[in-house]
């Protein structure tokens, strides 16, 4: 073997491992658009009556508060059916659904997700009519969701 | 199991909207992480909670491995009538809680 062979299969080796990427793949803005297409199918989505309340800069990404409100009279004729939530750089863009009815009386639900990057939040509700209606929030996430088991 | 906690009124005006908040103990492994031996660490997550106020379904959440650990979750209802409030929640590896709370409607 010459020395010219010897550096490019030495070489060859020590890069092999970081080729093909390690880790979870992330999610994507595509990805979030899919999951998104996926429960509302061809309607379209209003920006407007859903509130999304997060932090604007997250400290730690394993818990992260959010609350989802819409304003609706949530009565049986009108109320909110569903509440879906999405992100754009986790390992998988959903987040979380609910199922909401008349029974809730206000159409808001609080919860605690994990962030694996700064990225874009969504959330899509869905009225008893029918109709999509959005918010989405920007977050900017310090410490991501760890990705190693604690010790 | 003891690794409940719900935390709702005891007792509400009839037609008044009750909070209803729920933390269980879970580790909500995602199934993307590697364990300290190098190993992917198995998805072990609560998929689903449903909650039923006099056996009438009133919430129900599908569940995401990016719910945080111990997941909490708030929601309102309608106090139409007394009764129990009952919480449930589901998961990976044949995870199954129930946990019940009373509320008297006046």
């Amino acid at each position: 073997m010459d020395r010219r062979r010897f550096l490019g299969q030495a070489a060859a080796i020590v890069v092999l491992p970081f080729g093909p990427p390690f880790g979870p793949a992330s999610a994507t803005p595509q990805a979030m658009a899919e999951a998104i297409k996926k429960v509302v199918g061809d309607s379209a989505v209003t920006e407007g009556r859903v509130r999304l309340d997060m932090p604007p800069l997250i400290e730690n990404g394993n818990t992260v508060p959010l609350v989802v409100s819409i304003e609706s009279p949530m009565t049986v004729a009108d109320h909110v059916k569903a509440i879906h939530v999405f992100n754009e750089k986790n390992p998988q863009p959903n987040v979380f659904s609910v199922r909401l009815s008349a029974r809730n009386g206000k159409a808001t639900v609080g919860t605690r997700i994990k962030l694996g990057d700064s990225q874009k939040i969504v959330a899509i509700a869905e009225t008893s009519d029918g109709k999509f209606w959005s918010a989405s929030a920007d977050v900017i996430v310090t410490l991501a969701a760890c990705l190693e088991e604690s010790t | 199991m003891a690794n409940v906690l719900v935390n709702a009124p005891k007792t509400a005006k009839r037609g008044a909207i009750v909070e209803i908040k729920a933390l269980i103990l879970h580790p909500m492994e995602t199934g993307f992480r590697p364990g300290t031996n190098g190993q992917i660490i198995p998805r072990n997550i609560v998929e689903r909670f449903t909650a039923t106020w006099n056996d009438a379904e009133i919430f129900s959440m599908d569940m995401s491995p990016a719910i945080s650990a111990n997941p909490f979750v708030s929601f309102f209802a309608v106090a139409a009538e007394s009764g129990t409030i009952r919480l449930r929640w589901t998961g990976d590896q044949g995870f199954a809680v129930e946990e019940q709370v009373a509320i008297a409607v006046e």
